[in-house]
């Protein structure tokens, strides 16, 4: 599965939307309706998912899928 | 070979009659019902009458425990009140309560572990009771948390409210009672909610109190990670250390802090949403007092019986974390 694959499920699944909506220029907040608690919980399941730590001030930056795929793709 | 089983005798609680509810907050900060609920689902929060102070609460919980167990106060070898909104620095406020009650008989100290309070309370209670030092301990996590609010900061006046919850603790028959004790802390992480002054680190002084350092400070996104992560991982090891299934347990009585939490924290878990109790919505966040108020809410609702098997979880200040698996004794 690439990077963004994963992170387009573990979206899906935090999110509850449709996996067609997941593009990588789709914004997590404006695109696909994301509050700040469930941008924390995404970042929880990305940890999980890839064993790495994202710091809070790395988070924060972290507004579209796109942002997310190339963050975890430089930590692996 | 365990001797001994302690477990609860008796159990109350006590709400302020004032009411403050999110529409109530929209006129004070710049927020909405809406916006609480979705992200917090809380709706209402009681609030102490300006007269009232946490021991006074501690005392309405502590007389209907009593009653509710059938121990006079005179009984009692032993008065632990969580809080972290005492009375006075000192005396604590076990003592203001232990001369309320007339239970002359009884040591009383005060334990600070947040919202964990109460679990670590009664945890401690079971050491007690099952090494055959005291016989009926009172046990209370009480609060007044307005008194330490921001009420100009909307991120954290939304979140808490008042209230006592008590529980008097003695010998119950073999395998009743606590089955098992899983308490921890992770001092590093001590930063995330904090009252910053009025101790020995930064007195009180008019340049403290001009900073807003006597409030409740608390990073809200890394205390809702340690919150999901350590609800889940705490119940599961208690469950372990009890050796029942997820299944074998009829309910989970988590510190109600936060509906996400909580239902983030069952996820993780694979434990249906029935199965965990929610409060919150009436109540907010009443630190130490949260269990115990929603153990005696689950109770009155029946759905904690005789034999019933359930697990209360509480996590916050310090940050810590505790819980404890019971089998349900009762008469």
């Amino acid at each position: 599965m690439t990077t963004f694959e994963k992170v387009r499920d573990i979206t899906v699944e935090q999110l509850s939307v449709d996996a067609d909506e997941v593009k990588m220029e789709s914004t997590f907040i404006d695109d696909l309706g994301a509050d700040s608690l469930d941008i924390v919980e995404l970042i929880m399941a990305f940890e999980e998912e890839f064993n790495v730590e994202i710091p809070d001030e790395v988070a924060e930056k972290i507004r579209t899928v796109k942002d997310a795929v190339e963050l975890l793709d430089k930590e692996k | 070979m365990q001797m001994k089983y302690a477990g609860i005798l008796g159990m109350g609680f006590y709400v302020p009659e004032k009411v403050l509810t999110n529409y109530d907050l929209e006129k004070m900060v710049e927020t909405s019902h809406d916006w609480i609920v979705e992200r917090t689902g809380i709706k209402e929060r009681h609030i102490a009458a300006p007269e009232q102070a946490t021991s006074g609460q501690a005392l309405i919980a502590a007389r209907k425990a009593l009653e509710d167990a059938g121990i006079e106060a005179e009984q009692l070898d032993c008065i632990i009140v969580a809080t972290e909104t005492p009375d006075t620095k000192f005396p604590s406020t076990a003592c203001v309560l232990q001369d309320l009650l007339g239970a002359k008989a009884a040591a009383a100290f005060d334990l600070s572990a947040g919202c964990s309070g109460f679990v670590y309370s009664l945890s401690v209670a079971n050491s007690m009771i099952t090494s055959g030092l005291y016989k009926h301990i009172l046990i209370v996590g009480a609060e007044t948390l307005s008194r330490i609010m921001n009420w100009k900061d909307r991120n954290t006046c939304v979140l808490f409210g008042d209230g006592a919850g008590a529980a008097v603790v003695g010998e119950v028959p073999e395998g009743y009672g606590i089955l098992s004790v899983e308490m921890g802390a992770d001092g590093s992480g001590g930063k995330f909610l904090q009252m910053p002054a009025g101790g020995s680190r930064k007195p009180a002084s008019h340049e403290t109190v001009d900073n807003n350092e006597h409030y409740i400070f608390m990073d809200g996104s890394e205390v809702f990670k340690f919150a999901v992560k350590i609800m889940a991982s705490a119940s599961k090891k208690v469950m372990d250390k009890a050796g029942i299934s997820i299944e074998e347990v009829d309910l989970i009585i988590p510190h109600q802090a936060n509906t996400r939490i909580i239902s983030a924290s069952a996820k993780r878990l694979h434990v249906p949403e029935e199965k965990v109790f929610v409060n919150v919505d009436r109540y907010g966040n009443t630190s130490a007092a949260s269990v115990p108020i929603a153990l005696c809410e689950a109770r009155q609702q029946g759905l904690v019986k005789k034999d019933g098997k359930i697990v209360l979880v509480g996590f916050g200040a310090g940050l810590t974390w505790a819980a404890v698996a019971m089998k349900w004794w009762s008469k």
